[in-house]
């Protein structure tokens, strides 16, 4: 566990995980911003939090539902 | 203890009034939160050192060396692929108009802070654990109480829903996660059929059901992650890599594949892979802990919430930082991020009792939402993204919408 290993532990577990990290493959941020813009894009109409729901199917307006006293 | 022990007595900088014992080459904690949080010495005294110590340091700074070059031959790769900002190429998107957020419910019954939350897949039912070792479960639509546990520890830090909605998975200061199947009788008395699964040697700080009720994830103040098999409690792969207590975690979305991220006090966040136990990515911007990170429904990046009172975006493709959502005014730390169905907004809750409601896509802040009455410890936003929920310090949670 990392509160037991010593400086030197650590360092040396940060290392080999940079060499490994270095070499990892990446795309530009200008192709990934995109693709995120077009993803959001496509999902925004089903987006209750933003389209807002007509109150009489939203659950949370309205009356609470309240309890049957029986 | 370690032979450098000074009884040097300074206060706590959480809660200001508790003095410490400091062991000066190792992080040391206050005492009145026993394994919230770790902090580390701004700069320790060099005490005086043995010739073996010297070549200790001798590797040490050549170590550090290594490591510090390694860093910036990283930076230096990633920064080749950064050609643009996000808010630039979102410029020629619609803005968003208004919104309309109130609290529609307020869940009251827990008697001290509450700490975390879960959703149930119903969309209907949430769980949640507070600091006084109670562990709730409502239905969100009537406030009612479905549910309540008393667990033997207190601080409750973690707490999960199963993915058939028939168990919950909670834990805190006792270092284990423990699995109760939830009944339909009420006179059931939940807490005899508990089944421990998780053993951390500290604080569980977060845990998460995987795709199935078999398969709990989990992540601790031990400074390492695991995942457990739920029926026989044994530890499946464990994730080490963190240099400090691991805070927050979260799954990416099934479709994308068996990856998780974490968080912790070293300031990093981590992408593993669930099934070789790898760090395949990591990300260390942020300049302080970082409390709260959550997959982008697209499963291709990840946000983060930290101490620093801002809120990050990472795209894994292109392995960096895109985005930091941040205001001068803010000066508070984040609790807990989440976002709306589409990932157009990211919603924060922070220490200053407000939830900020961001633009994901350009960047600026669209709303800020008040109603806590003490800082916000915990959000999320419900499967369907109808509304979210948040849990805070003022022992109520509260339904947006």
């Amino acid at each position: 566990m990392a509160r037991d290993m010593s400086d030197k532990e650590i360092l040396k577990m940060e290392l080999e995980q940079l060499k490994k990290e270095v070499n990892t493959p990446r795309t530009p941020v200008s192709a990934n911003c995109a693709d995120t813009i077009t993803f959001v894009e496509g999902m925004l109409p089903n987006d209750p939090l933003i389209k807002g729901v007509p109150d009489d199917k939203n659950p949370y307006k309205g009356d609470k539902g309240g309890c049957i006293i029986t | 203890m370690c032979q450098h022990v000074e009884s040097t007595e300074i206060n706590c900088l959480l809660c200001k009034n508790v003095r410490l014992l400091i062991c000066l080459c190792s992080p040391f904690r206050c005492r009145s939160l026993p394994a919230q949080r770790k902090i580390y010495m701004r700069s320790p005294p060099i005490p005086e050192m043995a010739t073996q110590e010297v070549q200790l340091n001798e590797t040490l700074a050549h170590l550090k060396t290594e490591s510090e070059t390694l860093k910036s031959k990283l930076e230096e790769e990633r920064a080749k692929l950064h050609d643009v900002e996000l808010h630039q190429v979102a410029e020629k998107v619609e803005g968003l108009g208004q919104f309309v957020m109130k609290t529609r419910r307020t869940l009251k019954g827990h008697g001290n802070k509450v700490l975390c939350m879960d959703w149930c897949k119903d969309k209907r039912r949430i769980v949640s654990s507070s600091q006084d070792g109670k562990v709730i479960v409502w239905d969100a639509f009537t406030t009612n109480k479905e549910h309540a546990v008393t667990m033997p520890c207190t601080w409750v830090m973690a707490c999960a829903y199963a993915p058939s909605g028939c168990a919950v998975a909670c834990g805190g200061l006792d270092n284990k996660c423990s699995v109760y199947p939830l009944s339909l009788d009420k006179n059931e008395n939940l807490a005899a059929k508990k089944k421990s699964v998780a053993m951390h040697t500290n604080y569980l700080s977060a845990c998460s059901f995987t795709n199935s009720d078999m398969q709990i994830l989990t992540s601790s103040g031990d400074g390492t992650c695991a995942l457990w098999d739920v029926e026989s409690g044994q530890l499946l792969q464990s994730f080490h890599g963190h240099a400090a207590d691991v805070l927050c975690l979260d799954l990416a979305p099934s479709e994308t594949g068996n990856t998780f991220v974490s968080g912790g006090c070293d300031k990093k966040a981590n992408v593993w892979d669930m099934r070789s136990g790898q760090c395949i990515q990591s990300f260390e911007t942020h300049e302080s802990d970082i409390n709260s990170v959550r997959y982008y429904p697209s499963g291709d990046a990840f946000a983060s919430g930290s101490d620093d009172a801002t809120c990050r975006l990472y795209d894994l493709r292109a392995d960096r930082e895109v985005a930091i959502y941040s205001k001068e005014s803010i000066i508070f730390g984040v609790s807990s991020v989440d976002f709306s169905l589409s990932g157009r907004l990211l919603f924060g809750g922070y220490n200053d009792y407000t939830i900020n409601v961001w633009d994901v896509l350009k960047g600026t802040r669209v709303s800020i939402l008040f109603g806590h009455e003490n800082r916000v410890s915990t959000l999320r936003v419900s499967p369907d993204g109808t509304a979210f929920c948040t849990g805070s310090w003022d022992h109520t949670l509260r339904i947006w919408a």
